[in-house]
């Protein structure tokens, strides 16, 4: 009875045994599932169309997994392309695991393209059915630029807007900017000494806003110049910088009422090679001492050492650049500094052109938006988050979108 | 004797010659200052005749037949116009037409970099730290947020910097200066780098004191 009674409870727990095993799943979650075959599993579905917002020459590839990517053989999908013009095929990419989109960039905006997609699996191609014929094509508008259209309207429309008053006679004021004081005092230095002036626009071409910017400002130098009856040299690293510079000059010294005190020496090329040309201009400075250095336009490596220099000579040093890494030398080593903007403001300033200070008026509306977007952004973000408010989250959303540029 | 022990002689001759500058200017720098402008004038005139009037225009126009680059050919030669008095003027063309085809070009790429990129990269960091993040990083946001506002004021020429505007201006200011302090000790390291670079190839490449 006792053994029948044993027999009967080992049944028991076996089958219970057995009943706990059946309802736990067969697999760890971390494993794949090779339950399923391939045969079991439905058909990619395979999307191709032309690629939105670019110059064409690329078709995006789109396409769904019914479950290839878990069985235990699977090594990845392949793009497969045809050309349907040729009717040539080959194979595009192999796509890493998880990708479920391919940007063909090597298409042709004259073939028209239909698309495959195949699962790789133990060896196996497993082709889906082919998209829809597509074409790739250029989109002449960007859309994910609307926002940098919308808002360089605006500031354009600012600009032209001050240009339009300055030419009316409005006057527009601008601040006076401390580096400007001293460039009179140093030219009046330098007749008093009986020295030179030495001008050098940055080492860059004409094709440079800032090298612009320093032959404006060489400008109003130049005329002081050629009523003070001084002298003043100006090496130069590229051709059409010494043309313009010439040009210039020569206008300044006409302006100024002394044509015949102008030659075509005052501005002089040196060489292309950067550190040429400053061996050339230390050179310079060390053996005609002049009694004032300007260094205005786009500098590099070399600003340190024209700077050092121009101070060893005990020079009066006014210089004025935008590039970020050259600005802590100009300065330490020199007299005054117009720093970034402040070099085409003075520019503006001094010229009184209507152009360049309708231009700089129009940069301070840009400044003023992009100063009250920062506030508003930083204070929508902070309300949105801490009281959980939709509209401050929409204004938050809002303000990313516009300054995206894709 | 080697070539390169040749080149390795004059490379380290030059270099004591424009080194000697640190000292005073003297006949030794002089001479290399010449040789360096003089070789390296040269080297840029070769480079702009065979890539620019041989590879481009002669080669490109007259071999490819890519016309479409006489417009070039022809604006150079518009510069040279500047040699004969008369009609120097129509030198200012070609000028004309660099700067404003690059004024439109780079209109653009301006815009979208060096502003808006810039506002975005400000917005979406310190909007990021304030919508949540830990204290430091709130800290070093403020800190961002405030550099820029406040450089913004300072480089804003419509108004006087007097008054609390000039208040804040001057924050501006102490926010570039200490931009430029850490920038300039930095450079100074990197040039520092330059400095032994050479003394390396001194001691190692032509005085062999080094292994």
């Amino acid at each position: 009875m006792l053994a029948l009674l044993r027999i009967a409870k080992s049944i028991v727990f076996i089958s219970s045994l057995l009943f706990v095993i059946s309802i736990l799943p067969t697999h760890s979650v971390y494993s794949r599932d090779t339950s399923p075959s391939s045969s079991d599993l439905g058909p990619i579905t395979v999307r191709a169309f032309d690629t939105d917002n670019d110059a064409g020459g690329s078709i995006t590839v789109e396409w769904d997994d019914p479950g290839y990517e878990r069985l235990s053989g699977f090594a990845g999908f392949l793009v497969w392309r045809t050309n349907t013009l040729t009717g040539t095929s080959d194979s595009v990419e192999v796509t890493p695991f998880g990708t479920r989109t391919y940007d063909d960039r090597s298409v042709s905006d004259d073939s028209t393209y239909s698309y495959s997609v195949a699962a790789l699996v133990n060896g196996e191609r497993l082709m889906s059915t082919p998209s829809m014929q597509v074409r790739s094509s250029k989109q002449w508008f960007d859309g994910r630029l609307t926002w940098v259209l919308i808002l360089g309207l605006i500031i354009c429309g600012a600009v032209i807007y001050f240009i339009e008053s300055a030419k009316r006679g409005t006057k527009l004021f601008l601040r006076r900017i401390a580096g400007l004081e001293a460039i009179d005092e140093a030219v009046g230095r330098a007749t008093e000494m009986g020295r030179p002036i030495l001008f050098v626009a940055g080492i860059q071409d004409m094709d440079d806003v800032q090298t612009i910017a320093g032959l404006t400002i060489l400008g109003s130098i130049a005329r002081t110049v050629a009523e003070y009856d001084t002298k003043i040299n100006m090496p130069v690293r590229a051709s059409l910088v010494m043309t313009a510079a010439r040009e210039t000059i020569k206008h300044a010294y006409v302006t100024a009422g002394r044509p015949d005190a102008y030659n075509d020496d005052m501005v002089h090329y040196v060489t292309d090679e950067q550190f040429g040309f400053v061996a050339a201009v230390d050179g310079i400075m060390v053996r005609e001492r002049p009694a004032a250095c300007f260094f205005l336009g786009a500098f590099f490596a070399e600003s340190l050492i024209m700077a050092e220099t121009g101070n060893s000579i005990g020079a009066i040093q006014v210089a004025g650049t935008a590039m970020p890494a050259q600005l802590p030398f100009f300065v330490a080593a020199c007299d005054y500094t117009l720093i970034g903007e402040e070099l085409f403001a003075a520019s503006a300033y001094l010229s009184g052109e209507p152009r360049q200070l309708g231009s700089l008026k129009g940069a301070d509306v840009g400044k003023a938006i992009a100063m009250i977007v920062i506030l508003v952004g930083v204070i929508a973000t902070t309300i949105a988050s801490a009281w959980n408010s939709e509209s401050m989250l929409w204004i938050e959303n809002l303000l990313r979108q516009m300054f995206s540029t894709g | 004797m080697d070539g390169a022990v040749i080149s390795t002689w004059l490379a380290a001759l030059l270099t004591l010659g424009i080194m000697s500058f640190v000292y005073k200017d003297n006949l030794y720098y002089k001479i290399c200052e010449a040789i360096f402008i003089g070789i390296s004038a040269g080297y840029w005139f070769i480079t702009y005749f065979w890539d620019s009037l041989y590879r481009i225009a002669w080669i490109g126009v007259v071999h490819e037949g890519r016309y479409v680059l006489l417009g070039g050919v022809v604006l150079g030669a518009m510069m040279l116009m500047r040699l004969f008095g008369k009609i120097g003027w129509i030198a200012r063309w070609p000028l004309a037409f660099i700067v404003g085809a690059t004024a439109g070009l780079k209109m653009m790429v301006y815009f979208t970099t060096n502003a808006m990129a810039q506002i975005h990269g400000t917005v979406d960091d310190t909007m990021v730290a304030f919508g949540g993040g830990d204290l430091y990083d709130l800290i070093g946001r403020l800190v961002i947020l405030i550099g820029t506002v406040t450089g913004l004021i300072y480089f804003y020429f419509s108004k006087e910097h007097k008054g609390l505007f000039g208040g804040v201006a001057k924050v501006g200011t102490w926010f570039l200066m200490i931009t430029f302090g850490a920038s300039f000790g930095y450079t100074v390291m990197s040039r520092m780098s330059l400095l032994l670079g050479r003394i390396e190839f001194l001691l190692t490449d032509w005085l062999k004191l080094v292994k």
